[in-house]
This record gives C-alpha cells, sequence and structure tokens, in this order.
C-alpha cells in the first residue's frame, strides 16, 4: 500500500464505499451523517462511525463546515479515503482532525464495503 | 512542502493557537495538491457566512475564532441567510436571528469586509491580471480564474479563511499553470443562460481541475455567470478556456441528449409557486436588464430578486430597483436563492428559477421542487 497522507492518525470502521463523489453541502445532513440526497447510492445511509471510501467531495466550498460539523455532532466518519484530492475535504478533514488518506486507482478498487479495518493514516497503512 | 522557519513555528503553535490551525489546514491542503511552498495572496473571499449551511458548529467555532483572530489581507464575505433590512417580514425564528447575527459580527470582528455576496468579482476592482487570490465561493473561484485573469484554487471555506488569516495560499494547481486534459464540444444552437448553466453543471461533472469548451465564441454576463454557477456546483473544475479543441486533449460532446439528462436531473416541477432570481446574484448589468425586459409589465406571482447591497444602492440611484419593485419585485440584499431560508418548503412547494446552482440546493437543501426556465420564458409565462 502506498497511501498519501492527508491529515494524519489512526481510525477504525466499516468501509461505506460509494463510487459516486459526494457534496458534503448539499447531500449530506450536518447533525445525523445521513446522506440526504435521493440521487445518491448512499441515500438514506449513515456515514457516522465508518471508514467513508468514495472518489472525492464535490461542490460548494461550505462542504467544510459540514464536515466540521458532523465532528462536532459525533455522526463523523472515523477517516476518509478518497481517489483524488479536493480542498473542501482536505481542509474539513484537517479542521475536524479526521485522518483523511489518498489511495490509488488499484487500492481503491480493492476496498470491499461493509469490511472492517483499521486506517493507519501515519505510516499510510490499511490493516 | 517546505515551509519557512517562521511558518514551521506558527504550525507548532509558537505564535497561538489560530495561526497553528491556519497553518494546519494550509499544510493540509498543500499536501493535497503537491504544493511544494506557500505563496502569498492579495485577497481571499470567504464562504461559510449563512447560519442555515454552517449551523451550531460553525457560529461557535467563527465565535471562538473571532476572540483573538485578524484577517492579513483583503477579505470579503459570501451571502448569509436573509437581508437585515428585510428580516422582519419573514417569519424567522428569533433563534435563526440571533446566530446570523453572531457570525456576522465574529466575521466583522476579524476584519472582513462585509459584503456578503457570491460576485465579488462584479462588485469590487480587480487588482492586476495574474494576482494570486484566494476564493472559496466556487461560482466566483472559476469566474476570477477564467475571465478575470486571476489566480486561485477552488479553494473551501476553511482554506480560504486559513490564507486570510496567513495571507498565504499553497502553491499548486491553476496557481501556476493547468492545461486542461479535456476538451468539451458545445453542440447545442442558440443557446440561452440555462443552456450554458447546464454546460457548467455537465463540464464539472467530467472535468479534472480545468477544462477546454470549444465552439463558444462570447456569452453575456447572465450566461457566464450562469456557466460559472453550474459549474462549481456538479464537480470539483475551477476554471475553463474558451477555445477551440486541440488535437492532443479528449473530447466530449455536449449535445441535446446530454443537455436533456441535466435537465431531467434538476427539474422536478413543471410550475413554480414563487420566482427566484439571482444565484449567482444579479449584477448592475442584469438589473438593468431585467427592467428593461419588464417594460411596464407586472409578475403574476411572488418573485424574489437577490443582488448584493452595493448594487441594489447603485441599482436605486439609476432608478432601476423602482421599475423591479413597481413589476412585484421584492430585491433582497446579504443573501442569494441557494440555502436562504427565506424559501421554506412549509410555505412553498416549488420555485420557478432559471439557475442552474440555485436548482440543485432548492432540491437538495431546502427541499423544494424545482421549475427551471430562462429568464425570458419566466418574463412571457409569469408576467401581465
Amino acid at each position: 500500500m502506498t497511501l498519501k497522507i492527508i491529515v494524519r492518525g489512526k481510525a477504525q470502521g466499516k468501509i461505506l464505499k460509494t463510487n459516486i463523489p459526494i457534496n458534503f453541502l448539499g447531500a449530506v445532513d450536518k447533525k445525523t451523517g445521513i446522506i440526504n440526497d435521493r440521487k445518491h447510492d448512499l441515500a438514506g445511509k449513515s456515514i457516522k462511525d465508518s471508514i467513508l471510501v468514495f472518489p472525492h467531495g464535490v461542490g460548494s466550498s461550505v462542504g467544510a463546515y459540514t464536515i466540521y460539523s458532523l465532528k462536532s455532532s459525533n455522526a463523523a466518519p472515523t477517516a476518509m479515503i478518497c481517489k483524488k484530492t479536493d480542498l473542501t475535504v482536505a481542509s474539513g478533514c484537517a479542521l475536524a482532525n479526521i485522518p483523511h488518506v489518498i489511495a490509488t486507482d488499484d487500492e481503491y478498487a480493492k476496498l470491499e464495503n461493509g469490511k472492517q479495518v483499521t486506517l493507519d493514516a501515519e505510516s499510510g497503512k490499511i490493516l | 512542502m517546505e515551509l519557512t522557519k517562521e511558518e514551521e513555528l506558527a504550525l507548532k503553535g509558537e505564535y497561538g493557537e489560530t495561526l497553528e490551525t491556519a497553518y494546519r489546514i494550509l499544510v493540509a491542503t498543500g499536501e493535497a495538491t503537491n504544493a511544494e511552498k506557500l505563496v502569498p495572496i492579495k485577497w481571499a473571499h470567504l464562504s461559510g457566512v449563512n447560519y442555515n449551511t454552517i449551523g451550531d458548529a460553525g457560529e461557535e467555532f467563527l465565535s471562538k475564532l473571532s476572540q483573538d483572530a485578524k484577517v492579513k489581507v483583503m477579505t470579503t464575505v459570501n451571502p448569509m441567510g436573509f437581508d437585515f433590512d428585510k428580516v422582519s417580514n419573514y417569519n424567522l425564528s428569533d433563534e435563526f436571528i440571533q446566530k446570523q447575527q453572531s457570525i456576522k459580527n465574529s466575521y466583522e470582528k476579524m476584519g472582513v469586509i462585509p459584503s456578503f455576496s457570491c460576485i465579488p468579482y462584479e462588485i469590487f476592482d480587480l487588482p492586476e491580471k495574474g494576482t494570486q487570490v484566494s476564493f472559496a465561493e466556487s461560482n466566483a473561484a472559476i469566474f476570477a480564474n477564467s475571465i478575470s485573469n486571476l489566480r486561485t484554487n477552488k479553494e473551501s471555506a476553511f482554506s480560504a479563511l486559513a490564507s486570510a488569516l496567513t495571507g498565504k495560499s499553497p502553491y499548486s494547481d491553476l496557481r501556476i499553470n493547468d492545461k486542461p486534459s479535456l476538451t468539451i464540444r458545445m453542440k447545442i444552437e442558440k443557446p440561452d443562460e440555462m443552456t450554458f448553466g447546464m454546460l457548467g453543471f455537465f463540464a464539472g461533472k467530467i472535468a479534472d481541475n480545468s477544462v477546454r469548451i470549444a465552439g463558444v465564441s462570447k456569452m453575456d454576463k447572465r450566461s457566464c455567470k450562469s456557466l460559472c454557477g453550474g459549474m462549481g456546483t456538479s464537480g470539483r473544475c475551477g476554471k475553463f478556456v474558451l477555445e477551440d479543441e486541440t488535437p492532443d486533449s479528449e473530447k466530449v460532446d455536449f449535445d441535446k441528449k446530454e443537455l436533456q439528462n441535466v435537465y431531467d436531473e434538476l427539474n422536478t416541477s413543471d410550475k413554480g409557486d414563487i420566482i427566484t432570481l439571482g444565484s449567482p446574484q444579479l449584477g448592475l448589468e442584469e438589473m438593468a436588464d431585467l427592467s428593461s425586459m419588464l417594460k411596464g409589465r407586472s409578475f403574476k406571482k411572488r418573485c424574489m430578486v437577490f443582488c448584493p447591497r452595493a448594487v441594489q444602492e447603485q441599482a436605486r440611484k439609476i432608478g432601476y430597483t423602482n421599475e423591479l419593485e413597481r413589476a412585484g419585485c421584492e430585491i433582497l440584499s446579504d443573501c442569494c436563492t441557494c440555502l436562504t431560508p427565506l424559501v421554506d418548503k412549509n410555505d412553498i412547494d416549488s420555485v420557478t428559477t432559471n439557475s442552474i446552482k440555485g436548482a440543485y440546493y432548492l432540491k437538495n437543501s431546502n427541499g423544494v421542487d424545482v421549475n427551471l426556465k430562462p429568464l425570458s420564458q419566466i418574463i412571457q409565462d409569469e408576467t401581465k
């Protein structure tokens, strides 16, 4: 594994994976962590305490506040793994201290939905 | 990313918690974009002003931050939730008003210019070509890069705030140079502003940091802002260039089928209970346009028009606001179609608008249905 580390830390959780980008402002309830964009394949699911795996963030720059609010409401994912970087997710995770890494396409493909894993975003490993 | 000695010390907390937080954000966004260093910026434009979007956690964060934080460069801010002059006309909770007031106070305490506008590029003098700025509002970042010859990445609320507090941004991506690897060929004839908004929404979904648009020689201001708004909503793309296709780039057509797909995604109703104009907010040119298009006609239903305070004042002097108010428009400043609690699903089922960006947030955040129509059609159908 050669994960690129954006925000350091360690986290455990079940992988919640989607191949659709996430607009944190429009699509996620900032107090419960439930995806409320009815067109998203995670619609109705909660991202709370998951290791959230998604291609990248999209849309409003205020999505960074959503990530911070999720953390303040104890409804945040324990970590986020993306394929591409974007500043909203990177800065939101930095302020909220949520470990955040970027995986290569191959690594990303290997991440299985529902699997319990430990992310070490200090050494860049998924166990 | 290489930091100077001073920057290292700030990151370690030697200069206090505020700068430590700001540098922690800049380091994360710098790592994310493979920046080698931080560079000075001259202007920051912040998002994260509306209580509706940042909530209690955001309000508390800003209140604490503003106790000792001060911006180091010219800093302007996005719209908030409502128009302070007209808030008493609406049924907003005292709690909302108080929390919004607290956010406004926090920003003012930090030294920002209380512009409450998502079109800073239309209401402030622009710095010289090539100047590094840090714009969080997505339509403004795209407009600044593509039209105003400024340089910014598509910043987030926190990365722009960190830039405002430090006067710096990571030197990466669109700040250096970015040659689009994707060309979108515009295949729609006689496009109106909504067509351009949908082109932007489509482009945002498939483009990376930047995109080339072929087949468009010019756009009016309304169409251009619509394109920037649509593009900023759907993706991570922060810049477009209008030029002919090049042989080496990947090409995708924006044709009738793609146009219909975007329309079907965003249009959820065949009529609206009210009309909203302005997301992005209307500039002076569009206020002039609207008043001349109305030509004595009046709206048959409620029509909310959103423009910056500075534009409303100019438009009042020239007489545009008189004409718009005569036609029944409610002119609102400091806020915008997007995410205002003034559009409440308890009172309103559906909204007619020409804004692609507005359509996305009206549906997904305000929870109302959307009826999309270009402005010319709105005037034809909804006025008498």
